[in-house]
């Protein structure tokens, strides 16, 4: 059970003034696995990936990284621990800098920690190629490219610090079916080649089903709402 | 007929030499405007000295001439000539005064965004207290703790005038703070400065270089009330605000021009500094470019 390294949830309790939206909930992602979510809106499925992304600090609970216990949030956060766990939301648009072009928005978190930029084009074009941004497509500002184009810029840079775990808020919501396969066919080769722990939050059904191992339900373990 | 469909009518013309695109136009000429007045002022002294102290009483209130291009007002002074230097004070008091406000408002608003919290309600509380009081009566305070002077004008002018910075600034970082834009940043390993310098600030300062700007005319009015109320500049130095005000007599008595010549060259400079300040805007926000093709 413990030998697996493993991203883990334990027990968390997340408020929002009087109202509880995580109680006491945990959830555990070994590396080399895929752990679906589902649950009603508003269940806390989102706070539930602030909370894995070291970006919201639990009432109660705590998150643990390979059974090291993180009690830190967002810039408290070790550098290199910080970017063990990578995230990518729903929407694109509100994720992306709407000031930085595809590329930079990709060599941002190389940039941030301080990678030579020789090193810094190299993976990017890399990643840009992985994930099929075309090379007209890497010098636009988000605002000249599409929501799918937006979102596989998103997860090259979601990539670029290579994770050990990554948590897809619904990531796939917004687009349309071919990219949709395409992104998480990217997902899924880097899963197998990072032996990386990947947590897909869905509405779809049938995509949950066939993405992951398993399905942790949300409302199960979300409380009687006063 | 065929000649007449194929010459291009001569404002195209002009654009296509000029590799300009349609609505860079008015851009041009503001900086144009802009430009003259501003180099105009600054070489005044070299190249049309003015005795601020001298007065012609055999040649007053003349109407607009090729000898007085804007008329002579009530002391026989060359209107135009001495608009020029009206423009020099006055956009001087402007823009220092514009800077000042601006840098203040920008680091109290910019500390309750980023720190928020406790710092946040005490600092806004401030703000609110000094908003509270009418801002000109807080001005006179100003210069008349300091006595009237040039530098007494700026200082009254710009301690008055940071709360609106202070606003944009706290509001525009607060509702940037917790994008997830800037979660992404963080989750990449950016740190809190490197948050600040390269995701927050270029955000909030096209929205404060606009707010200053647009706070340079603001600022001349200022200098022209407190002028009239006998705390700006000496009444003997050439002010736009002390020249508006001198005219007023002069318009009674039919001398329409005393007035004109200052307070057309308030709005043509405010004019141009607001359609840069909107160029400006756009260049820095992406969204509003791709809609007006500029």
């Amino acid at each position: 059970m413990t030998s697996t390294p493993h991203l883990l949830a334990d027990e968390v309790t997340v408020g929002y003034g009087r109202q509880v939206v995580l109680d006491r909930v945990t959830v555990r992602i070994d590396r080399g696995e895929t752990v679906g979510l589902r649950g009603p809106s508003g269940c806390g499925k989102s706070t539930l990936v602030r909370v894995l992304a070291l970006l919201h600090q639990p009432d109660q609970g705590r998150v643990s990284i390979d059974g090291t216990a993180v009690s830190a949030v967002r810039y408290a956060v070790p550098v290199a621990l910080r970017t063990r766990v990578a995230a990518l939301f729903q929407s694109p648009r509100a994720a992306a800098d709407p000031r930085l072009s595809l590329t930079d928005l990709i060599a941002e978190p190389l940039r941030a920690t301080r990678t030579p930029e020789a090193a810094v084009r190299e993976r990017v074009t890399e990643l840009a190629d992985l994930v099929g941004l075309t090379a007209d497509l890497r010098s636009r500002r988000p605002h000249a490219v599409s929501d799918g184009q937006l979102q596989r810029a998103c997860l090259a840079r979601a990539l670029v610090h290579r994770p050990d775990y990554l948590l897809c808020d619904e990531a796939t919501a917004m687009l349309d079916a071919s990219t949709q396969a395409h992104v998480a066919a990217v997902i899924r080769d880097y899963q197998l080649a990072q032996q990386a722990g990947v947590l897909v939050i869905s509405h779809d059904q049938t995509l949950l089903e066939r993405w992951s191992d398993r399905i942790v339900d949300l409302a199960g373990t979300a409380p009687a709402r006063t | 007929m065929a000649d007449l469909a194929t010459r291009p009518p001569l404002l195209h013309v002009a654009r296509s030499r000029l590799r300009l695109r349609p609505g860079q136009t008015g851009v041009v000429i503001a900086g144009l405007v802009l430009l003259t007045t501003v180099a105009g002022s600054l070489l005044a002294p070299l190249v049309w000295p003015l005795d601020q102290s001298a007065v012609a009483l055999d040649q007053t209130r003349l109407a607009p001439s090729w000898t007085h291009l804007a008329g002579t007002d009530d002391l026989g002074r060359d209107v135009a000539h001495r608009a020029v230097y009206g423009l020099r004070v006055s956009l001087l008091v402007g823009a220092v005064a514009a800077l000042v406000a601006t840098v203040l408002g920008g680091v109290v608003g910019g500390i309750a965004g980023t720190l928020g919290g406790r710092v946040d309600r005490i600092l806004m509380r401030i703000v609110d207290t000094i908003a509270a009081m009418p801002h000109l009566l807080l001005g006179i305070f100003i210069v008349a703790m300091l006595r009237p002077s040039l530098g007494a004008v700026i200082a009254s002018v710009g301690l008055t005038h940071w709360l609106s910075t202070a606003r944009i600034v706290r509001s525009e970082v607060l509702s940037l703070r917790n994008r997830p834009f800037i979660d992404a940043a963080i989750s990449g390993g950016a740190g809190r400065l490197r948050v600040l310098t390269r995701h927050l600030l270029p955000h909030v300062l096209p929205r404060l270089a606009l707010a200053t700007t647009l706070m340079i005319p603001h600022a001349v009015w200022h200098e022209t009330a407190l002028s009239f109320l006998g705390l700006g500049l000496p009444p003997h130095l050439a002010s736009l605000g002390n020249m508006i005000n001198d005219g007023q007599g002069s318009l009674l008595t039919g001398a329409w021009w005393a007035s004109l010549a200052p307070g057309a060259v308030i709005v043509v400079v405010t004019f141009a500094i607001a359609v840069l300040a909107a160029r400006w805007r756009d260049r820095f926000d992406p969204r509003v470019r791709a809609e007006l093709h500029l």
